[in-house]
């Protein structure tokens, strides 16, 4: 890849040593492109010789807040560890994520802040559709890298209208389909009801739930309002279908709701949840709130066993595997306060894959040699199914696993499943296999 | 006189905010748009409050709007912006007189409970059609910098210009209209209603204009948000948004205008400011998203300790004892205040309050 080559002498003396302790290090960046020697430059907005400046956009605080708000110290709780074993190409990561509460509003004020006043390299992880849609054209008119985008939409597959913007971790509609496939076989034939957010989020899910299980089986369709929690109304028409089966397009909390109405309505079907509102650890704490409330006393491990999900990264209940390892290793050294919880293994392992983007990128990227390293294709990485990156597709993950929440830690049920996000595709089961988390922890 | 007084004064300050717009890095610029668009629904706000003596907890409703017309007007009718701001005015302008209406028969708290409920409720209504409305994720509004300006020009400058013209133009109708007739009227209605129906006026009507005034701000400040923003979402015209205009009108000093740009200052500056202060200071993120609130929270404790009547309120007092000394040249012609007693501490705020319109207005 063609580098820029404008070289400041008095950052030679100083790069140059860089550049030595980094070969030094062995780091196993073997996707970098371009002889370990040439200077570090200041290649790109956000770039200087020594550091590699991201920001972000996340709830801190607020209802989005619970769960959601560990997802950026974890990111930067794996930029501290590559810091610390020789950053990337001999940059450190600073990684500045700032509160906008969800509030659309908000996020366009602290990202025209990132971008025009503290001058990010791009913008990664931003959380939530409502949100992260409000400035994606925004960012795309500056030709900001927007990657890793932190919520399902299909709407981050946009290469012709965003080039710049990049979706990351399984989309709503791949994964309805699977929950769908999963439905239709396993529960033929019985009455399914439908629960999910009103906005892109359930609405993609639920398109994907169509295209599998047959319309004659669906018996009712409940949305939510993510600022109203009186969900009662929905849960007794649920009941009222007789539907056997309950499919929930929802956030953590509206799940621990859709779960607490039912138990008080004696309504007891099997509960099918999309990944982002199925974390255990999470679930179990809302559970547990919500009904200390009420004036209850419920054990949260007990409600959510039996809860059908996916995993689109690997069960946290599988210490054996090298990426749980590794993550946890980097949670316990970096973030011991934190609950090693599916929020905290999702923000690791999205920073993992940042870093091997930009190693790809090259070692004095520009803003579009991200992107075009991300086009290129990326490395599976901690992902249970490949990337979908192409010049023609800024989708992510493109598959996942089925699996059963039991005591409190989810359970994986079968392969990994893959398929794309047009109708007639079918979903199939993944030959590959999932690469080993690297022994150095640096991609 | 009055009138050109202000005119000048405006176009001073126009001046200097083109100057500091062409200065100032890109995001400053925004945070000028941010500020100006404040200023212009903090001064609506408190027209109403500090004049006319009603209060308003809804006052983010009017701007959602403003911003909801603006949007369907730019989306659907493709109306040309200087159109649609206006237009989107005086729709807001409209359903203030509904809500003025309603308001005139509603005294102290049950007056702030029913603006409450429109702050609460109105944005929802955005939820109820969603293929209209765009529900959660709401409607963009694309605004382009004017081709006049070149393919080059910052759209945050054009940004800060537009935002920024448009609180001038609000300010100095709104001091006008503070001094006029009709000014006089709003504060001897909020001083004591009974003792201005005795004198002839005509209350309920004043109090339904204040409402129509204070929303026709309110509605420019939502159309110019939607535009700086390029989204309008319910999310946005929360609450919280009405509290903080509200706030923003008290900080500054209720009934005064130079307090309402006092108070968008604080609004604007202080969160920014010290989030960047907790940030670089290494502070861990759970505490320092808090941090603003905090800051927030003590500004406002003591500004109202240490100037119970607002920003402006407390630099008057300040400004007093120093003019007294010095001469006070002739052209101001304030021949009225000259004989007033300098650092006389104001005996009832609600006299104070009106006073200080008189000196704080630009």
């Amino acid at each position: 890849m063609n580098r820029s080559h404008r070289v400041a002498l008095p950052a030679v003396a100083a790069t140059a040593a860089l550049a030595l302790t980094l070969s030094a290090c062995g780091s196993s960046g073997g996707s970098s492109s371009g002889s370990k020697s040439t200077a570090l430059t200041a290649s790109a907005p956000g770039i200087t010789a020594t550091t590699i400046t991201i920001g972000s956009h996340q709830p801190l605080t607020g209802v989005a807040a619970p769960g959601y708000d560990e997802i950026a110290p974890a990111s930067n709780a794996y930029f501290d560890y590559v810091n610390a074993h020789g950053g990337v190409d001999g940059r450190k990561i600073v990684y500045k994520y700032l509160n906008d509460q969800y509030n659309p509003t908000s996020t366009v004020s602290v990202v025209k802040q990132l971008v025009l006043q503290d001058s990010v390299y791009a913008i990664f992880d931003g959380l939530g559709t409502p949100t992260h849609l409000a400035v994606a054209p925004f960012l795309n008119q500056e030709k900001v890298p927007d990657v890793f985008v932190a919520s399902g939409c299909e709407c981050w597959n946009n290469p012709t209208g965003w080039p710049d913007t990049f979706g990351w971790q399984l989309d709503y509609v791949r994964e309805g389909k699977i929950l769908g496939t999963y439905i239709k076989q396993h529960f033929a034939g019985q009455k399914v009801g439908y629960f999910y957010q009103d906005d892109e989020f359930g609405k993609d899910g639920v398109k994907g739930l169509d295209m599998e299980i047959p319309k004659a089986d669906v018996v009712s369709r409940q949305s939510y309002d993510p600022t109203n929690i009186n969900v009662g109304p929905q849960v007794a028409a649920l009941k009222a279908s007789g539907a056997k089966v309950i499919v929930s397009f929802t956030v953590p909390a509206f799940t621990a709701l859709l779960k607490l109405n039912s138990l008080k309505l004696g309504f007891n079907p099997t509960f099918v949840v999309s990944d982002v509102g199925s974390d255990p650890i999470t679930l179990a704490g809302l559970l547990e709130a919500y009904a200390k409330q009420g004036g209850a006393k419920v054990s949260g491990n007990a409600l959510t066993q039996g809860i059908i999900t996916d995993g689109y990264l690997p069960t946290l209940a599988d210490t054996g595997n090298s990426w749980i390892t590794l993550f946890k290793m980097i949670h316990d050294k970096y973030i011991p306060k934190l609950p090693f919880d599916g929020n905290v293994l999702f923000g690791e392992a999205v920073a993992y894959t940042f870093v091997q983007a930009m190693l790809k990128a090259g070692r004095n990227p520009t803003r579009e040699d991200l992107v075009k390293a991300i086009e290129a294709g990326m490395p599976q990485g901690p992902s249970v199914a490949p990337y979908a990156y192409s010049a023609t597709g800024h989708s992510g993950m493109t598959g996942a696993y089925m699996g059963v929440i039991k005591n409190g830690v989810l359970v994986q049920q079968g392969p990994v499943l893959t398929t794309t996000t047009a109708p007639t595709s079918p979903v199939a089961t993944y030959t590959g296999s999932a690469p080993a988390a690297p022994s150095s922890g640096m991609p | 006189m009055t009138l050109l007084r202000h005119l000048a004064a405006a176009v001073v300050l126009g001046v200097v905010l083109v100057l500091l717009t062409i200065w100032l890095d890109p995001f400053r610029q925004y945070q000028i748009a941010e500020i100006a668009t404040y200023v212009i629904a903090v001064a609506g706000l408190t027209a109403l409050v500090g004049l006319s003596g009603q209060i308003s907890l809804g006052h983010g409703a009017f701007m959602a709007i403003g911003a909801y017309s603006a949007a369907l007007l730019l989306l659907h009718l493709h109306w040309p912006l200087a159109a649609v701001l206006v237009a989107s005015t005086v729709i807001t302008a409209a359903s203030g007189a509904v809500v003025g209406v309603a308001a005139a028969r509603l005294r102290g708290p049950y007056l702030a409970g029913a603006t409450l409920l429109l702050a609460v409720a109105l944005p929802s209504l955005a939820l109820s059609d969603p293929s209209l409305f765009g529900g959660d994720q709401g409607l963009t509004v694309a605004v382009s910098t004017p081709a006049f300006l070149g393919p080059s020009f910052p759209p945050t400058r054009w940004q800060a210009w537009l935002t920024c013209g448009c609180a001038l133009i609000t300010l100095v109708l709104l001091a006008n209209l503070a001094r006029s007739r009709i000014g006089r009227s709003w504060r001897a209605a909020g001083d004591d209603e009974v003792a201005a129906a005795l004198a002839g006026l005509n209350v309920a009507r004043l109090r339904v204009l204040a409402f129509v005034v204070s929303a026709a701000c309110a509605g420019l400040a939502g159309v110019l948000l939607a535009v700086t923003t390029s989204i309008v979402t319910p999310g946005a015209f929360t609450l919280t948004l009405s509290i903080a205009l509200l706030t923003g009108a008290v900080l500054g000093g209720l009934g005064s205008l130079a307090g309402a740009v006092w108070g968008s200052l604080v609004l604007i500056l202080v969160p920014t400011y010290v989030m960047d202060v907790a940030t670089s200071h290494g502070l861990s993120s759970s505490a320092g998203s808090n941090i603003p609130v905090v800051a927030y929270g003590v500004v406002l404790v003591v500004v109202m300790l240490l100037f119970p009547d607002g920003i402006q309120g407390g630099l008057v007092r300040l400004y007093r004892p120093l003019a007294a000394r010095v001469p006070r040249p002739h052209w101001r012609g304030r021949a009225r205040r000259d004989t007033a007693p300098p650092a006389a501490p104001a005996p009832q705020p609600r006299a104070s309050a009106s006073e200080h319109q008189e000196e704080g207005s630009i």
